[in-house]
């Protein structure tokens, strides 16, 4: 497979940042309420994703070491305020939909991850695929997630009403607890089907939890983990 | 006076909790949320940067920022602020307070990633607060924080011991059981004052 196309297949499927890795819980959580939010989301992450990737990856033999991680948030920041602009001029109704979550796609895992994983290492080409695959994987899952919400707490998809008039819809499913049972539903499925998520991975090979996997802090995490006093670590069946 | 204060503590940490209602930090929420005694040592890391990161961007936004006509500076500003200011935490603590930094230091340095403190700080500008409402609402927002991710962690401390359905255990089980406890969060909604 040409490399270029390998680095999409591996960001929608082999290592999707949601379903798979588990990084940017938030606003997978967050902003799935509606079909339509989680497209903004996900292709707002996404221009953010390709052109971060770019940036650091042109400049990956100029950041020193030791301070490359402040270095990425101020490239990410930067690539993220101008996004929020852009979409507050172009595309209000988005804007007052995402509201909040715009600006914080500067601290979501899969950007600073990427970042340390893939594109300080690889060629500029290279990384803008590597960031492209990765924000259509995380476009599809944030999509899938928000159209199962909006059809069973809304009977909608796509503002297009689905069921008919007489169906009452489950609205626990458009407020915040149907967003955790539905990313609940989703990684039960992937595991009754046998699809590891790398958060098992992880578990089997160095013990940290889900949501950091990947992410530019796990090392720290695992200090974290490592100095606790384990009493109770052992035992059971972990995350 | 005294009623809107208490109503910014309360409001942020039961009405509309960050975890359980805004999905903030779920990262830590759901990572450190193993044992009991890392997740209140965790909370009160939360609860000290998140105070503090509210007062000093506040000051900085209303006196800086704002004056200056660049306030849509103010995601790139604050996300440094915040790092810079777990770093000093972290030195100050080291060097005046080493008990202390024994229990919160580990913790420290992923805050700098926790969406929660910058998601507070800006939540506070668009709110239009003022320099001890913005404290007061930080305050709130880190005691509703700590507060979800001890209950989470008292629950997953009695799921370990539980026989789950193979599917389930792991990451599933906690997502429902925190959808659970998103439910019960709800019923706060209804407080008024």
């Amino acid at each position: 497979m040409n490399k270029y196309i390998e680095r999409l297949y591996n960001g929608i499927i082999k290592e999707n940042p949601t379903l798979i890795l588990m990084l940017g819980m938030c606003p997978t959580l967050a902003v799935s309420t509606r079909a339509m939010n989680g497209i903004g989301m996900g292709l707002s992450t996404t221009a953010v994703l390709i052109l971060s990737n770019i940036v650091i990856s042109m400049l990956r033999k100029i950041i020193p070491d030791q301070v490359r991680l402040p270095a990425y948030i101020v490239i990410v920041a930067s690539l993220v305020t101008v996004t929020e602009l852009l979409i507050e001029a172009y595309l209000p109704s988005l804007y007052s939909a995402l509201g909040i979550y715009i600006p914080l796609i500067v601290v979501n895992c899969i950007i600073l991850g990427r970042a340390e994983a893939y594109a300080n290492k690889n060629t500029v080409m290279l990384s803008a695929m590597d960031g492209l695959g990765m924000g259509i994987g995380f476009t599809v899952a944030l999509t899938l997630a928000g159209m199962l919400r909006e059809l069973l707490g809304n009977g909608t998809l796509f503002g297009l009403q689905v069921f008919p008039e007489s169906w009452e819809p489950v609205g626990i499913f458009v407020q915040p607890p149907g967003a955790f049972l539905v990313i609940a539903l989703f990684i039960a499925i992937m595991n009754a089907i046998g699809i590891k998520t790398r958060q098992r991975q992880l578990v089997e090979s160095d013990g940290c939890d889900m949501g950091c996997a990947g992410c530019a802090m796990a090392s720290e995490c695992r200090k974290a983990e490592k100095k606790l006093p384990s009493d109770t670590a052992e035992g059971g069946p972990e995350l | 006076m005294m009623k809107n204060m208490i109503l910014l503590i309360v409001g942020g940490a039961l009405i509309n909790n960050v975890v359980l209602n805004q999905f903030l930090g779920i990262c830590s929420f759901l990572g450190v949320s193993r044992e009991m005694k890392a997740s209140a040592s965790l909370g009160g890391a939360v609860i000290f940067v998140m105070t503090v990161a509210s007062a000093v961007t506040s000051l900085l936004y209303n006196y800086v920022l704002a004056p200056l006509g660049i306030d849509y500076m103010k995601t790139i500003v604050f996300i440094l602020i915040i790092a810079a200011l777990v770093q000093i935490v972290e030195m100050f603590l080291k060097k005046k307070s080493p008990a202390i930094y024994q229990a919160l230091g580990i913790f420290l340095p992923l805050i700098t990633t926790n969406c929660a403190v910058l998601g507070v700080t800006l939540t506070n500008v668009q709110n239009e607060y003022g320099f001890l409402e913005s404290v007061l609402a930080g305050f709130g927002t880190a005691l509703g924080f700590t507060l979800a991710i001890v209950l989470l962690a008292s629950i997953r401390e009695r799921i370990n011991e539980k026989d789950i359905p193979a599917p389930l255990r792991g990451a599933p089980i906690v997502l429902i059981a925190a959808a659970l406890m998103s439910i019960a969060f709800m019923g706060f909604s209804g407080l008024s004052f």
